[in-house]
């Protein structure tokens, strides 16, 4: 691999991460972070259908005239959501029900269709497909770690295995309570504030003037 | 002056290049906490006072003392009557001392050890506001709440509410709020129903058969009575937060308040008026059956209005503003006490989405006058 398709590769994890750099998918990063697991299989789902729609749009990129280029993006993705949600439904049907929606939103979710317009459909299908593959593990990565937060200070559990013990609540005599505020969607944008805060004062390139 | 010299002999170190230059900010901090600033404004053209941030804040303080002292008292005299106990004058007030003191210190340890760590890395001084936060925010807490959530939500007010902003005077939410806010979201069943309100009722220990800590607001949202009589309601010897029972006292601090002309009058004025029109209007549609007035008595109204609602950064900053800001917080704080049932208590919500909406009625209020003026210019022409 190339050192060009490398950074295609790994510069969604930081420098152009699509959350916090350019805050695109916030609203299913504030609807399924609740819990860690769902977080997970959601980050899956994501750079799935990143990756091949990057990739089906690469390849068709000279055959499609600009016009309806629209309309052929969203089949794509559309089918793609719907083959992600049929096999979620199928091996993992607990958490399937816990997204509920935010699965066939995908569809929705600006990473997606934001990476074929400035990316797909300007360049070969590999970096393409590198391009997906990456901006869905940055997106993830976010993702994963509001979530890391929240089950853990809101639920006092991880990946729902408990983690603060029992005896620490104060029902159970002891002086600890979980965060409610932790569970309600206002606290992720705070979270992935903070996430932008530490990100920002690490790499200064990036602070706005 | 021994103190003076002290603090002169001790500057040359804690300026800048000094052995503790980098303490600036916290020597700067605590000189002027002790002495009143001689430096001069260097650019600008600026309107003086006398009275500096410091010393408003001190005032402000001051205003609350009446309400912070009757506050120890009916800790005290609520915990004794849920014990059976006749509750003496002086006993009272001690063990509401004890009971809330704690409260106070990791307020302000917790809020001043986070400004104090912002203003050093930053670079600028340590701001003031704090002085004032760090107060009210004990004081609109139910008093048996365990300290580490109140140093959690001083610590979440103060990162999130104001140093995010830029600090003092430039955030947008009252501070002492969103720590309320942040306690009664996070840990709800610590700041609400009938339990949490008197010192040690919640423990169950010694209380007397068939108790009920329940607050008149409580009982205006379940059976529309006030569970008092309006006299104790309007004295303050009804269960409640620590400082906004007393519906006297706070008055008392109004007073001090406009007479300093800190607070605002037409803020205060028309969040009762507000109060008072929309508990009205609910009053005559038969919406709720008690009288309209027991809105201003009980809860958090008096101390919101006073103290809260006239907050002059996160109030609006025009004078038409400042009326109708003011008579929404109020008509909204009946509104959700009257019509949303899951919240017996609609001040607190109703000041932070006022401070939410007070720049916007700010911008309306200054572009009408502009065109006002514009229409003049054309008919003089």
């Amino acid at each position: 691999m190339s050192s060009k398709n490398f950074k295609y590769l790994t510069g969604p994890f930081s420098a152009n991460n699509p959350v916090i750099v350019q805050i695109l998918g916030i609203c299913s990063a504030l609807a399924v972070t609740v819990q860690l697991k769902p977080a997970i299989v959601m980050a899956l789902s994501v750079t799935v259908v990143t990756a091949f729609a990057n990739l089906v749009m690469s390849l068709l990129r000279n055959g499609v005239p600009a016009r309806i280029r629209i309309i052929v993006q969203l089949v794509v993705i559309a089918a793609l959501v719907i083959l992600v949600d049929q096999v979620l439904k199928a091996y993992v049907y607990e958490v399937s029900k816990q997204l509920s929606v935010y699965v066939g939103l995908i569809i929705t979710n600006c990473i997606v269709m934001g990476r074929i317009e400035a990316f797909a459909l300007a360049n070969k299908p590999w970096p393409a497909l590198l391009d997906g593959i990456g901006n869905g593990l940055g997106y993830g990565l976010i993702l994963v770690v509001v979530a890391f937060f929240r089950e853990l200070l809101g639920s006092g559990s991880l990946l729902g295995y408990r983690i603060v013990p029992e005896s620490w609540y104060i029902a159970e005599g002891g002086y600890y309570a979980n965060c409610g505020l932790m569970l309600f969607p206002p606290m992720a944008l705070i979270i992935v504030g903070c996430i932008i805060w530490v990100h920002r004062s690490r790499n200064k390139d990036l602070q706005e003037k | 002056m021994g103190l003076r010299k002290i603090v002169d002999n001790l500057k040359p170190a804690f300026s800048e290049g000094g052995k503790f230059g980098f303490l600036a900010s916290t020597f700067d901090a605590f000189e002027t906490f002790l002495f009143v600033p001689n430096t001069t404004t260097s650019k600008g053209a600026h309107i003086r006072d006398c009275n500096d941030m410091k010393r408003t804040m001190i005032v402000v303080v001051v205003a609350l003392l009446p309400a912070l002292l009757f506050g120890f008292y009916n800790t005290g005299y609520q915990h004794f009557l849920s014990q059976g106990v006749a509750p003496e004058f002086w006993a009272s007030l001690w063990f509401g001392f004890l009971k809330v003191l704690p409260l106070i210190v990791v307020s302000y340890v917790v809020g001043l050890a986070i400004e104090f760590g912002f203003a050093q890395v930053r670079g600028h001084e340590v701001n003031e506001g704090f002085l004032v936060t760090g107060l009210l925010i004990p004081m609109i807490m139910p008093v048996d709440i365990p300290l580490w959530m109140v140093a959690v939500a001083t610590a979440f007010s103060v990162v999130f509410g104001k140093e995010v902003f830029g600090g003092t005077g430039m955030n947008v939410f009252n501070p002492a709020l969103l720590a309320r806010a942040f306690v009664f979201f996070a840990y709800t069943p610590f700041i609400s129903g009938a339990e949490v309100w008197i010192a040690g009722l919640g423990s169950g220990e010694g209380v007397v058969d068939g108790f009920s800590g329940a607050t008149p607001l409580e009982h205006m949202a379940t059976d529309g009575t006030l569970g008092y009589s309006a006299l104790d309601a309007f004295l303050g010897f009804i269960p409640g937060c620590i400082g906004e029972t007393s519906t006297v006292a706070i008055l008392l601090g109004a007073v001090v308040l406009l007479f300093t002309g800190i607070a605002s009058w037409r803020t205060m004025f028309s969040v009762f008026v507000g109060g008072l029109a929309m508990g009205y209007l609910f009053q005559w549609t038969g919406v709720t059956a008690y009288p309209a007035w027991w809105h201003l008595i009980v809860g958090g109204f008096a101390f919101g209005a006073v103290f809260m609602a006239t907050d002059p950064v996160t109030s609006a900053q025009t004078d038409t503003g400042k009326y109708i800001v003011g008579f929404m917080t109020g008509a909204l704080a009946v509104l959700i006490r009257a019509v949303n049932p899951a919240y017996p208590e609609g001040m607190m919500l109703s000041i932070l989405f006022m401070n939410a909406l007070a720049p916007l009625v700010d911008y309306y209020v200054v572009e009408a006058n502009i065109r006002r003026r514009n229409k003049r210019v054309k008919l003089a022409k």
